[in-house]
């Protein structure tokens, strides 16, 4: 019974973990896929056709590379408005701070159907084309908020007498930036920025209403839903996620390996701490 | 090894800090000495790092002005102040490594070759194996180290130390008062020292001033205070007093007499602090000596009897306290330089000290019972 | 000769504090600024298209104040919101109980494997949200072994999953699942496990300091990932479209519709209004009980 009762939670989490990749084991198995009219309805025959040659069918590489493209700007401008915000949040004292948190916030609360009509309400009242402008546009609004967040955790994780050390120790505000608060709060926005792009990319509903006659790789991928998706889509998306998903766990790698030589060296300097301190002692 | 350099007197004149309405540090005027090791003592929230803020530089004062020699440096921000601080909790740059870290000041000074300087100053602080690790490497004395090698490089006029070693186990706290106060020697720079621990300004400073609620409460060299307390606070926060508040009952041609429950205290008038006729009679004690009631006591003495309600045997001496007549526990250490001789709990017994021993505070406004049925000491 | 600094109630002299104010508005102008440009106005935008009145042109319509439009959204279209807030309700449910092992497992035994089991957690989501729904049409296709399991058991009503509302709901709770588990591990994470140890020690059982300690503790996590979960879920029409059927259809998709085919721009918009206010109404009754301060 204590066996059951001790391992129960284990098996039930694997389960909810696995159930999180069922959906990505069929993209990938899909994506090796050899139907006869190159569109994924069901299994057919293995083949790795769709991997050499990814742009074999119209359009698939053109949507891809334009969500890339779409993605850096986006995230470029969103990056740098945000952490400015986050900053702000973070270090001023300013008036209409409550208003200021609750339209942070509510961006990420709003549905994105909400979203994507209402700024197109705006596009069409002031008959501004649609396309790749007001794309971005739309991209670089969601993701603000998501940048602001992250770096903002970031920032108040910041030991404020870092940055006193570093005005008591001759460097001006621009140069305690630079080389204090820069350094140290970089990792935080590195992550905003990867989190802005992977939202970007995978946006479907909030593109979709602003694109006009632009086709973005989800756009891409609604329009073939209906006909039958091409088999390169399968292997390109499956391509994305793992080299997304090869970026994560390098990172978490380096991460680990770092705690395990600061633990190797902490053992090391606690051995010697021993050493010193008899030492001291037989000196006293 | 930087050589001893002109260093010029710190002066802290009306110097006040309010945040509202709450007054941390009240009109503050003091001289610090060139090349002292000065120390400000008090309680949490005394106002004492708020002070030591103003002079860095990383507090703007509500009024007054900070001087070092005759230059007025209240309106300097904190990176053009000759002024270096170390830090409570050291702020050691974690994503450089320890040479980085102690060539920051001189970097931003725009100083070229830095290594020499950094490479003499880790030898002086006997971390020369560490620099290229980060500060998480390194144990806590290593890292308070590196914290004062990095604002001693730049040679400052003052050093400010905001209670660097409480993070220290005992032991290396004790070894670092001794490396502090030796580097402070050999450099000469003036060094202010904030703690809230007594034994460790009285140990290391050449002048502690105890501060409380944003004042000083009395300023002096270490031996000068704490025998001869002028407040009530300094009494207790410093070491231990008994305290018997009294009047004035007449005075001889060098001394004075207080009248207190029904007996008559001597005070020597160089002792005597207090202006009117309420005095407060303090005696520290360790000046106390306990007999069996009725024995004989030396000339001159003043005597209170007594019984026994407490022994605490510490090792070096034993603590004793006494149920005087009106109810006050009196506090008496004895040094056990005699193995057993002690007195037990429930003895009637006489404490007795020699009138030099004595201190007279000002008590006007005091209510005895303030100072009689509190505990001994302030800590 | 000493000078005396101006005597002023703030910790800075004025011209520092004015500084630094000012330095903070320009830090916020530009991110606040595009927000209001591109998300606050537009609600204003689109409130005045609802109430825009057709001239008789396709797609163009005059200003107007024609509060009609919403009772005809409504009347036409009414259904389809109480479904989608049933469907997501349904989702939300579901999404928190597949969620909370996994978060509580995470939380108290994952260890030195936290961070890689986070980022298994948020590992799908790098896989795009369409596919990864198109593919559970392959999952679930009338032939294939998960309906014909569920089938034998007799649970299904129609004889199959795709098409149905078990599908849509499926698809939702599957695709919020790691907006529920991040806030719930994120409020786990904090609990100190020595109240659990302390409880234990106090005669509770597991399962009554779990419900004693942890799930009071875990309340923040639970009503944010619920939050995070419900709101998208109800304007979602994804799901709907590519699982479901027309008995399925959710607002999300009827917005989608008057907006980009039949070009109805008021109905559309009147139809995104209500949702939004709906939500709105969530929202604050979250903030009167919570606060503004934990929101970002």
């Amino acid at each position: 019974m204590k066996f059951v009762r001790r391992h129960i939670l284990t098996v039930v989490a694997m389960l909810v973990l696995v159930y999180l990749f069922i959906p990505i084991a069929v993209i990938g198995a899909l994506s090796f896929n050899d139907p006869p009219s190159k569109y994924n309805t069901k299994w057919y025959g293995f083949s790795v056709d769709a991997w050499t040659n990814m742009c074999g069918i119209p359009g698939v590489c053109e949507s891809f590379l334009e969500s890339i493209k779409i993605g850096l700007i986006s995230t470029f401008v969103a990056t740098v408005l945000g952490t400015m915000v986050a900053f702000a949040l973070v270090r001023y004292r300013f008036r209409g701070r409550k208003s200021t948190s609750l339209l942070i916030f509510l961006p990420m609360a709003t549905p994105e159907v909400v979203m994507g009509s209402s700024l197109l309400a705006l596009f069409l009242n002031l008959t501004f084309p649609l396309g790749v402008t007001t794309v971005i546009i739309a991209h670089i609004m969601f993701t603000i908020s998501f940048v602001v967040v992250a770096v903002k955790a970031r920032l108040q994780g910041l030991d404020q007498s870092l940055e006193e050390a570093s005005r008591d120790l001759y460097a001006n505000s621009s140069a305690t930036f630079r080389y204090v608060t820069f350094p140290l709060v970089a990792p935080g926005i590195a992550g905003a920025a990867l989190l802005g792009f992977a939202l970007s990319f995978d946006d479907f509903i909030i593109s979709f209403f602003n694109a006009g006659t632009l086709v973005t790789f989800p756009i891409y991928v609604w329009g073939a839903a209906q006909r039958g998706i091409p088999v390169q889509v399968n292997a390109l998306a499956t391509l994305v996620f793992i080299v997304a998903l090869t970026i994560v766990l390098v990172a978490q790698f380096v991460a680990w390996r770092k705690r395990k030589f600061l633990q190797a060296s902490t053992a090391e300097r606690d051995a010697d701490l021993k050493a010193l301190s008899m030492d001291a002692f037989s000196r006293s | 090894m930087p050589d001893k350099r002109v260093v010029e007197d710190l002066h802290l004149r009306d110097l006040s800090k309010r945040f509202g309405d709450f007054v941390a540090v009240d009109d503050l005027t003091l001289t610090i000495p060139a090349g002292s090791f000065f120390a400000l003592l008090g309680p949490s929230g005394c106002g004492k790092t708020t002070t030591l803020r103003m002079v860095a530089g990383l507090e703007d004062p509500t009024d007054g002005s900070i001087v070092i020699g005759d230059r007025d440096v209240t309106g300097l921000r904190a990176f053009k102040r000759p002024v270096n601080t170390v830090f409570q909790s050291y702020a050691l740059f974690p994503h450089l490594d320890i040479f980085e870290n102690v060539a920051f000041g001189l970097r931003r000074r725009g100083i070229k070759n830095v290594k020499p300087t950094v490479e003499a100053m880790l030898e002086l602080v006997e971390l020369t194996p560490m620099a290229r690790r980060k500060p998480k490497q390194l144990s806590g004395g290593q890292q308070q180290r590196v914290a004062v090698a990095r604002a001693l490089i730049n040679e400052p006029d003052v050093l400010l130390l905001d209670e660097p070693l409480g993070a220290l186990d005992l032991k290396l706290r004790r070894q670092m008062q001794i490396e502090l106060k030796r580097i402070q020697t050999e450099v000469g720079t003036t060094f202010v020292h904030v703690t809230h621990d007594q034994e460790e300004a009285m140990t290391m400073a050449d002048t502690v001033a105890v501060m409380n609620e944003g004042r000083i409460e009395q300023m002096g060299e270490p031996s000068e205070i704490y025998e001869l307390p002028t407040t009530v606070f300094v009494a207790r926060f410093l070491g231990q007093s008994n305290l018997f508040a009294g009047k004035r009952a007449g005075s001889g041609a060098d001394s004075v007499k207080v009248a207190a429950h029904g007996q008559e205290f001597g005070i020597p008038n160089s002792r005597n602090s207090a202006p009117g006729a309420d005095i407060i009679v303090g005696v520290r004690p360790e000046k106390m000596t306990i007999v069996d009631a009725g024995d004989p006591i030396p000339d001159g003495h003043d005597r209170i009897s007594g019984r026994v309600v407490d022994v605490s045997y510490t090792g070096v001496s034993t603590q004793y306290l006494i149920a005087a007549p009106w109810g006050e526990e009196i506090s008496v250490f004895e040094q056990n330089t005699v193995v057993g001789d002690r007195s037990l709990v429930g003895d009637s017994v006489d404490v007795h000290w020699a009138p030099d021993h004595a201190f007279g505070l000002d008590g006007t406004g005091i209510a005895p019972s303030a100072v009689e049925s509190e505990p001994v000491s302030g800590n | 000769m000493p000078a005396l600094l101006p005597t002023s109630g703030s910790s800075a002299p004025p011209q520092v504090a004015a500084r630094k104010a000012r330095t903070g508005y320009l830090l916020l102008l530009p991110g606040m600024g595009w927000l209001a440009v591109f998300f606050a106005i537009p609600f204003i935008t689109l409130i005045i298209t609802s109430l825009q009145v057709p001239t008789g042109a396709s797609g163009v319509y005059a200003p107007g104040f024609d509060i009609a439009n919403y009772g005809e959204a409504i009347s036409q279209y009414g259904d389809l919101y109480v479904r989608s807030f049933i469907y997501a309700g349904l989702a939300t449910v579901f999404a928190l109980l597949i969620a909370y092992p996994l978060a509580y497992f995470i939380a108290f035994r994952g260890g030195q494997w936290k961070g890689l089991l986070l980022v298994l957690v948020i590992a799908p989501t790098f896989a795009s949200f369409l596919l990864r729904t198109y593919a559970w049409r392959t999952i679930l296709a009338d032939e294939g072994p998960v309906t014909g399991f569920f089938d034998a058991l007799g649970v299904l009503p129609e004889g199959r999953i795709l098409s149905t509302s078990i599908a849509v709901v499926a698809g939702l709770t599957y695709n919020f699942l790691p907006f529920m588990i991040l806030p719930l591990f994120a409020a786990l994470d904090k609990v100190d496990h020595r109240l659990i140890e302390a409880s234990n020690d106090l005669y509770a059982s597991p399962v009554t300091t779990f419900r004693k300690v942890v799930w009071p503790l875990s309340l923040p996590g639970v009503v944010a990932g619920t939050l995070l979960t419900f709101i998208p879920a109800s304007g979602d029409y994804i799901n709907a479209q590519l699982l479901g059927s027309i008995t399925t259809r959710m607002i999300g998709s009827a917005i989608q519709v008057n907006f980009i085919q039949f070009r109805d721009y008021p109905i559309a918009s009147a139809l995104s209004v209500i949702l939004m206010f709906v939500i709105l109404i969530v929202v604050s009754i979250y903030i009167r009980r919570s606060g503004t301060e934990d929101l970002v």
